[in-house]
């Protein structure tokens, strides 16, 4: 088997701000005392001036990022997914989503890979949270190299973004010409048995999953869904159509993320079975990362199986 | 300041005032009291000390203001439009279904707002990312903030005070309304804020105590909010002022927090505030 590089979305987090802030001097990087671990300290070590380390207080860090966008910086701020979504939810939402400043969120540490550090780091619910943000656009890269194309389109674009990392390192798949677009699915594979829609680091599960599928000869579609909002209804529609059952698969609860948008645009748009996988409206626990994902279902072996299961409904 | 200067801002209060009458009586709600206890400040800030441009609202280089305690509006909409901002002949349409006068305030529809507010403790800190944002820029930008006392329990609120000292925003002027009521009663009864003082001071700020219906103390506590730029503190002005001031039977009351006059009580209102011009006029 040839060697397969593993890189943590965080870390191609870092390495865009810093090669973004080379270009840019209107960009600015806060965070709160996690700097290590969102990876931001890769842009602090270059740009020491521009960095502004918060200290452990989200609420104000979220306030201060919209009050530096209203003098035509431009911010990213940084925290675990927990603290950025969770704890600060409510200064997003009436400081930087009602006034739709142009703040972008950089919330690392998302889902249950955060591994070791148990439940109360774990965050399943950011994309929830921001999604019932109006005019929130929300997006989590499948890896590294989507990582850093999403950094540069966050900054490209005006108003607020809420971009989600991970801390553990997993395949890249994608060329370094990749050309990311906010709001389009991609199309990984092409098939027309069942879709799999995923997102974040559970793409590359999605894609192995669908090469287990199809040594059964089982043809699946796998679309990597990085924009969670606004949702690329388009591809979904087509998912439906062609492949009339669909598997949705994200690191998050399957309360109110991906599945969640995926099955209300398809109960409004067209209907067809649809199996959630995600995390069942529980808490995680402490483990390994690669460990709790199979745990939790979330491996090629369990997306196989559930869409299988579903062909067989 | 000159007499005629002092005699002309006290007028031009008594109409920012009418104002916050006139607005909460037409929206049959808002919040009066605290609004008419920061109308002399509001009158000082955009009449004397801010650098600002009606006729250019979102002018780069102004100074900034931002009203933390939120649910003033009446009495922020009331100053922008004396100023000339918008046309005073709106401000009875705050909090209906077809105005832009919001039951606070939107940045996005109001000219003259500087930042959308009203969840309490949020607005100093956006406050604070002006300040370093000015600072970061290189521009001589001031920016001022209005808090509630009520709102100092919001621990968000010691956040940034602890992060407006550590990048030693000397270009923020932090001013608290100490008028001592809140909705459930008086702050000392519902959540004891005191020594505000002593708390700002040992936060590493410029703390300066004014009677926030004292003109020459603005004129003094500002000419040392400038002073003192250089020193790296952020300055607080801590302002001791009456809720309900102007208008004789709100002054003083909790109940009149969050409530609006109705159309006796207004009327009332408007002959308190007329005899308080009278007085000025003849001076």
């Amino acid at each position: 088997m040839s060697e397969i590089k593993k890189v943590a979305t965080r870390e191609s987090y870092g390495k865009a701000l810093a090669e973004l802030g080379a270009r840019v001097d209107n960009l600015v990087v806060l965070d709160a005392d996690l700097a290590n671990a969102t990876k931001t300290d890769i842009f602090k070590k270059a740009f020491p001036e521009r960095h502004f380390d918060c200290g452990i207080a989200e609420a104000n860090m979220m306030c201060v990022a919209g009050g530096l966008s209203t003098m035509g910086i431009v911010p990213f701020v940084s925290s675990f997914a927990m603290f950025a979504a969770g704890r600060a939810f409510e200064q997003v939402r009436n400081t930087i989503g009602y006034p739709h400043l142009n703040v972008k969120i950089g919330a690392t540490h998302g889902g249950i890979s955060v591994g070791e550090d148990g439940a109360s780091h774990q965050c399943c619910e950011d994309f929830a949270l921001m999604r019932s943000i109006p005019g929130m656009t929300i997006m989590s890269p499948a890896d590294g190299v989507e990582a850093r194309a999403m950094v540069m389109a966050a900054y490209e674009m005006q108003g607020p973004v809420y971009l989600r990392f991970s801390r553990f390192a997993t395949p890249v798949f994608h060329s370094e010409d990749f050309q990311f677009q906010i709001g389009k699915g991609e199309l990984v594979q092409d098939g027309g048995d069942v879709a799999i829609i995923a997102n974040g680091i559970l793409v590359p599960e999605a894609i192995e999953a669908g090469k287990a599928l199809a040594a059964e000869g089982i043809s699946a579609r796998v679309i990597n869904m990085a924009t969670i909002k606004p949702l690329d209804g388009e591809i979904v529609l087509k998912a439906a159509k062609e492949c009339g059952r669909i598997v949705t698969v994200e690191e998050h609860s399957i309360i109110g993320g991906l599945g969640e948008a995926v099955c209300s645009f398809l109960a409004e748009n067209c209907p067809v079975p649809v199996k959630r996988i995600g995390v069942n409206d529980e808490f995680g626990h402490s483990g390994p990362a690669g460990a709790l994902l199979k745990a939790f279902g979330l491996c090629a072996d369990n997306i196989a199986a559930q869409a299988k299961a579903l062909l067989n409904k | 300041m000159t007499s005629a200067e002092k005699k002309q801002l006290a007028l031009t209060a008594v109409a920012v005032r009418e104002g916050i009458l006139t607005s909460t009586h037409g929206a049959k709600a808002g919040h009066p009291g605290g609004s008419l206890s920061a109308a002399d400040m509001f009158t000082y800030l955009y009449f004397k000390e801010m650098r600002i441009d009606p006729k250019n609202p979102k002018w780069e280089d102004r100074d900034r203001f931002v009203l933390s305690k939120g649910h003033t509006a009446p009495g922020l909409y009331s100053v922008l439009a004396q100023r000339g901002f918008f046309p005073v002949e709106d401000l009875p349409t705050l909090r209906h279904i077809d105005s832009y006068l919001q039951g606070h305030p939107n940045m996005n529809l109001v000219p003259g707002v500087d930042m959308s507010t009203g969840s309490l403790g949020q607005g100093v800190s956006v406050a604070a990312g002006m300040a370093k944002g000015a600072k970061y820029l290189g521009k001589d930008i001031n920016v001022y903030t209005l808090l509630g006392d009520g709102e100092l329990a919001e621990g968000q609120v010691w956040e940034a005070a602890m992060f407006s000292a550590h990048y030693k925003l000397d270009n923020l002027c932090m001013i608290i309304d100490l008028n001592g009521l809140q909705i459930d009663g008086p702050t000392k009864e519902v959540m004891n804020s005191a020594p505000v003082d002593a708390k700002y001071e040992a936060f590493n700020c410029n703390v300066i105590q004014i009677d926030g219906h004292d003109f020459d103390q603005m004129e003094a506590a500002f000419a040392q909010f400038h002073a003192n730029k250089g020193s790296g503190k952020p300055t607080v002005i801590i302002m001791h002022t009456l809720k309900g001031k102007g208008v004789s039977y709100m002054e003083g009351q909790v109940g009149w927090h969050g409530k609006a006059p109705n159309d006796e009580e207004y009327a009332r209102g408007m002959a308190d505030l007329a005899a308080i011009r009278a007085a000025l006029e003849v001076q």
